[in-house]
């Protein structure tokens, strides 16, 4: 496994505030990953996106993308290699209409034109949004939105995809929808893509490689989903969710049902239900 | 509470004038306020008129959409007419009564500002009804490029054009949002007296300047993410293509002109 980005003692505070967002942060992510970051409001965990591009310089400490540290002259680099689809659906619709904002990155990047026009339109098959290409943004609903967003960075080819809390203000079939079509972009392009997605959605991070908790501007847990969803009393001191299997654990638990330590999903609980049920 | 306004609304549809180039409306639209001032006589204005008509008529919306357009500008208009009347004072005294005087150049001044008026509000509108306001955006880019010379940052203006114009809808949204909102806790909204109609809109300008504030930084971060980084080395995706039908309608309107100029000497 080849690391993609690493991360070493970064700190970094915004101006004009007293602590640091994020506090000597060391990590590395490897190449083809999902990895789920989450934590509670102003953790840091937005911050920490924003480096990943360049959108803010670290303070202290070094991050590397894909073997380019990033720096003020790498920074045109850096973000050719990482996509980043943000959290509000209207305001990070740069063009007139769904094709012009697919258009948009390749337009800075000085794309001629006909490469331009079938690159935005495998981007819009790939997002399954072709038939609304001329469509204005004002009447797209916020799922739409965020699918064309995730068109305009696939257009522009890049290897690592930032979900800054993208389906944070969708609803539930909007947000199903988008986790599904990551789903299989990931599953499409392999090792190609390396996904890293800030959320405050249980289900979503709990289908990643890789789930990172960050509490108060520092890393503070690493593992599988199933290892950092067990358990449950952590998470809530993180002033996290806790996962629905989880929570119908605890509660059999303390009416004396016996239930398996480990994570469960939804899914798997019905299978252990079932299964120790009927044996009885 | 803005849907009444025709003004700057586009009407989509399929006809020749949709069809032309942006750049030949925006500039035969421009043309026409100067050309409009040639007309000095009946025949003129008729000309003025007819061809006003046939490009109305071309456009396939109807002569109803139009006068609707005039309507929010008639008060507009009735004014200037009143006062074309009442203050010129030259010409056959017609009526006179205490310090009222209409005279015959009144009548016939405040006739023809009504009419250059409408023929001018008619023909504005046939750009607006039947081009996209990102055409029209495009459009005034391209006929603006050669100020680049001189300085004009000619592609900056055209993308604050561009974003400009995509954030209206989202905007007035808002704005009904925020009002509604307000509504809910009480303010309310065109009520009482000028003052208190007037304060009763800071509630409303304020969150709508702070979420625009907000937006322009998330915009502008997207923005950047996406590798925006300004000046000549951007290419673009959206093309405009002059057609064998923009030289007709040009060479139309300049039959057109020398026309109403020739109607100056036949009276």
């Amino acid at each position: 496994m080849t690391p993609i980005i690493s991360l070493s003692h970064v700190t970094y505070a915004y101006p004009n505030s007293d602590a640091p967002a994020l506090r000597d942060l060391s990590l590395t992510i490897n190449k083809g990953e999902w990895v789920a970051i989450i934590g509670h409001n102003g953790s840091g965990k937005s911050t920490f996106a924003k480096l990943l591009n360049y959108l803010l310089a670290p303070d202290e400490g070094e991050i590397t993308v894909n073997d380019v540290i990033a720096t003020e002259e790498n920074m045109w680099t850096i973000r050719d290699m990482v996509g980043m689809v943000f959290q509000n659906p209207d305001n990070q619709f740069v063009g007139a209409t769904v094709a012009d904002d697919v258009a948009f990155g390749m337009e800075n990047r000085g794309v001629p034109r006909d490469e331009m026009i079938s690159r935005v339109d495998a981007a819009l098959e790939e997002v399954q949004m072709m038939p609304f290409a001329d469509r204005e943004p004002a009447r797209l609903s916020g799922g739409q939105k965020q699918r064309v967003a995730i068109a305009s960075v696939l257009a522009l080819q890049p290897k690592i995809l930032i979900l800054d809390e993208a389906t944070a203000m969708l609803d539930p079939t909007g947000r199903r929808e988008m986790i599904a079509l990551v789903h299989e972009l990931k599953a499409r392009m392999g090792n190609d893509l390396t996904v890293i997605s800030i959320t405050h959605d249980i289900d979503e991070a709990a289908s990643a490689d890789r789930v990172m908790v960050i509490n108060d501007g520092e890393l503070v847990e690493t593992g599988l989903p199933a290892e950092i969803f067990a358990n449950a009393d952590q998470l809530r001191r993180f002033g996290l969710a806790v996962p629905f299997a989880e929570q119908l654990k605890e509660q059999l638990r303390l009416r004396g049902i016996d239930v398996p330590n480990e994570y469960l999903t939804t899914e798997g609980l019905v299978t252990w239900l079932w299964q120790s049920i009927s044996t009885k | 509470m803005f849907s009444n306004m025709i003004i700057g609304r586009y009407m989509p549809g399929d006809s020749w004038i949709h069809r032309l180039d942006a750049r030949t409306k925006l500039v035969l639209s421009i043309a026409f306020i100067f050309v409009v001032f040639f007309a000095n006589n009946v025949i003129g204005y008729a000309l003025a008129g007819a061809f006003t008509l046939l490009a109305i008529m071309m456009t396939g919306l109807g002569v109803g959409v139009f006068l609707r357009g005039l309507r929010p500008l008639v008060l507009l208009m009735f004014i200037t007419t009143l006062l074309q009347l009442f203050f010129v004072q030259t010409g056959d005294v017609l009526v006179h009564w205490a310090f009222i005087k209409i005279t015959t150049d009144g009548v016939i001044n405040s006739v023809i500002v009504f009419v250059r008026f409408m023929l001018i509000i008619m023909f504005s509108t046939i750009l607006t009804l039947t081009t996209q306001p990102l055409a029209v955006a495009d459009g005034m880019e391209s006929l603006l490029k050669p100020f680049k010379k001189f300085g004009l940052p000619v592609s900056e203006l055209a993308l604050m054009l561009s974003i400009a114009l995509r954030f209206v809808p989202t905007l007035m949204d808002e704005a009904q949002s925020i009002m509604n909102a307000q509504r809910a806790r009480g303010v309310r909204f065109n009520e009482g007296s000028l003052m208190a109609r007037i304060k009763s809109f800071v509630p409303l300008l304020i969150p709508l300047f702070v979420n625009a504030i907000k937006r322009a930084i998330e915009l502008g971060d997207a923005m950047e993410a996406r590798g925006y980084r300004g000046g000549d080395q951007r290419t673009k995706y959206r093309v405009l293509t002059w057609h064998t039908r923009d030289t007709i309608a040009i060479i139309g309107f300049l039959i057109f002109t020398v026309a109403l100029i020739a109607t100056r000497w036949m009276m």
